[in-house]
């Protein structure tokens, strides 16, 4: 009686799972059939006209979420590093909490922050930017507004760094002391031990957390519609305003002008699905390899 | 590695015992770089812990000056005055609705992951991969769902489709905070239940469930906590409501803090923006005052399990 129940209570989560596609795609047919997969990479928005396609939204949210990971990736690994093998065990205990609370406070505060406190930063920041690192075409002309891609690329690694940061610190943690002993007791030093054991050991554990990282960045909404500016436009310089999927939904669903400009919402919304499904299997897959090697080491010792 | 050790000459060649042992060399090379590396990682768990101070901070200083006990206790009054104690118990409501329907799911979904399915299971992996999916899906994905499934039949916008939302939302946190907590329940509690031949389901709801309910507890306060800062979920599919009104009525449109604050922020009343600041530190403190409470409990029942 029980079993059936638990049994029922974990099928919903597969069935759900199941309906959130149909629903998606039910929804999305009039774009489906409207604009094919010509969606995918036609760059025109215009709603007005009847003509929608999601190029320079995919385009902005993958460079608005590859922004996040190349700042977030090294600075969560060092942190990892930091908490698990530097720090003294009070400060740990304070430092990771910390950390991790920069993933509990909700993405309105985000958004509403950034719009408010970062974007005039950025703004004073991007001359500087420009100057050292103009020859780059992503650092351009500063904009006027500090509405911007690199905005929302800042406002993302803050929101992705507690993830990549604490599941690496865990993952260093199960590294085993005898492997760090021995190294020490042959002379290594610490940083020695970090690029000859540590990361060695748990580098595919790390490439699921930063994974893990990747899918929370690419489906935020609501703290990026606040400081990316909505605009549909592809530029090579990350100062200027952009789009994102998720943002685009957020920004423009109530305000849909017909079925179509509707349609093409969940049609946006069914890529985020596939993006989304397709990172949590690639972190499971890479994780899942990390455990056999962790058994199997772990077997030995 | 196989620098020779360079031995400190003092006056006229000779060796000086008491030259101070300093490393040279190679070998202070290699140290200096470990300094170094340790100084990084230092600088970026401060960089970090910064972050946080900053984000704090910068609610805390533009929202202090509207928090006052009316903030929390009156209704609005147009569109800059009084409190929001209407959007916080809209926010109470759809959360709790949801919570009421995701949280026995997701305990029942964690007792079958732990203790009625076994180890090698495959309907159990496939449970699993669906609730990291779900962990995975957008939370602007989960409204658009809602949207589809509740919303565009009901032909109106409710708290109730919120709920529904959030329930999502909250559902693979809790079985997932469930299965971790359920897993540390030693395994002689099982084993010594089962040598006095009692039923598996008695055994799970009189000695299992008991001794993991801190745990579990913890991870219903987690999930509550997360719901009710999620903003996208609420844009969808319950953005349409009266301002004003104090409403019980979950199947109409009921007001919420996320959406008060996202209404909030761009209208070109500074009263309004202020409010909207309020309402913003009054959802973040309890969010990680939520948090933080959680976290000692959880520390305290794990110390207690492992005695």
């Amino acid at each position: 009686m029980l079993f059936a129940l638990c049994a029922l209570a974990g099928l919903v989560a597969v069935l759900t799972l199941v309906d959130v596609v149909l629903q998606l795609v039910n929804n999305a047919t009039p774009a489906i059939s409207r604009f094919g997969l010509g969606f995918l990479w036609h760059t025109t928005w215009k709603p007005g006209f009847n003509i929608e396609g999601a190029g320079a939204l995919i385009y902005g949210t993958a460079v608005s979420s590859l922004l996040a990971l190349v700042l977030a990736t090294p600075l969560g690994i060092a942190i990892g590093l930091y908490l698990s093998m530097m720090a003294p065990p009070r400060v740990r205990a304070t430092v990771g909490p910390l950390v991790e609370m920069l993933a509990a406070v909700p993405s309105i505060i985000y958004g509403f922050w950034g719009l408010v406190v970062l974007v005039p930063f950025v703004l004073k920041l991007e001359p500087g930017l420009h100057d050292a690192l103009g020859f780059i075409p992503l650092f351009g002309p500063p904009s006027t507004i500090g509405i911007s891609v690199l905005s929302a690329g800042i406002v993302l690694t803050v929101m992705i760094l507690p993830i990549i940061s604490a599941l690496s610190r865990d993952l260093f943690l199960t590294v085993p002391g005898e492997l760090k002993d021995g190294a020490a007791a042959l002379g290594a030093t610490q940083w020695e031990i970090i690029r000859g054991i540590v990361l060695p050991s748990t580098a595919s554990g790390v490439g699921a957390a930063v994974v893990l990282g990747l899918g929370r960045a690419l489906g935020e909404a609501i703290a990026v519609s606040f400081v990316i500016g909505d605009v549909n436009a592809i530029h090579a310089s990350v100062v200027q305003p952009g789009s994102t999927l998720a943002e685009r939904i957020a920004n423009q669903f109530q305000g849909a002008l017909n079925n179509l400009h509707l349609a093409a919402m969940f049609y946006c919304g069914l890529i985020l699905v596939v993006i989304g499904m397709v990172t949590s299997i690639a972190a499971r897959s890479i994780a899942s390899r990390f455990d056999v090697n962790r058994t199997l080491g772990g077997g030995v010792l | 590695m196989s620098a020779t050790p360079e031995l400190v000459l003092g006056e006229g060649g000779l060796f000086d015992p008491t030259a101070p042992l300093t490393p040279s060399g190679n070998l202070r090379r290699r140290m200096v770089l470990a300094r170094i590396v340790r100084v990084i990682a230092t600088a970026a768990a401060l960089f970090a812990v910064v972050m946080l101070v900053i984000v704090v901070y910068g609610v805390l200083a533009r929202g202090i000056s509207s928090l006052r006990l009316s903030f929390v206790v009156q209704t609005p009054q147009g569109l800059a005055g009084g409190g929001i104690f209407n959007y916080l118990l809209g926010t109470v409501e759809v959360v709790a609705a949801g919570a009421v329907i995701a949280l026995p799911l997701g305990i029942l979904t964690g007792l079958y992951l732990t203790e009625f399915a076994g180890p090698r299971s495959r309907v159990a992996g496939i449970i699993k991969l669906a609730l990291d999916m779900m962990q995975g899906l957008p939370t602007i994905v989960v409204g658009l769902f809602i949207y589809g499934l509740i919303v565009i039949p009901q032909h109106t916008q409710s708290g109730f489709a919120a709920s529904i939302a959030l329930a999502i939302v909250m559902l693979p946190l809790m079985a997932r905070a469930s299965q971790e907590v359920l897993l540390l329940v030693p395994n002689n509690l099982r084993e010594a239940a089962d040598a006095l031949g009692v039923n598996r389901w008695r055994t799970v709801l009189t000695v299992i469930l008991p001794s993991a309910l801190g745990g579990i507890a913890t991870g219903a306060i987690l999930a509550i906590a997360r719901a009710a800062g999620e903003t996208a979920p609420v844009l969808i599919c319950d953005s349409i409501y009266n301002p004003n009104a104090t409403t019980f009525d979950i199947f109409h449109g009921v007001p919420t803090v996320p959406m008060l604050i996202y209404t909030s922020v761009e209208l070109p009343i500074p009263e309004a923006v202020a409010r909207a600041w309020g309402a913003a530190l009054v959802l973040m403190v309890m969010i990680l005052i939520a948090n933080i409470g959680a976290r000692i409990w959880l520390a305290r029942s794990r110390a207690k399990m492992g005695q």
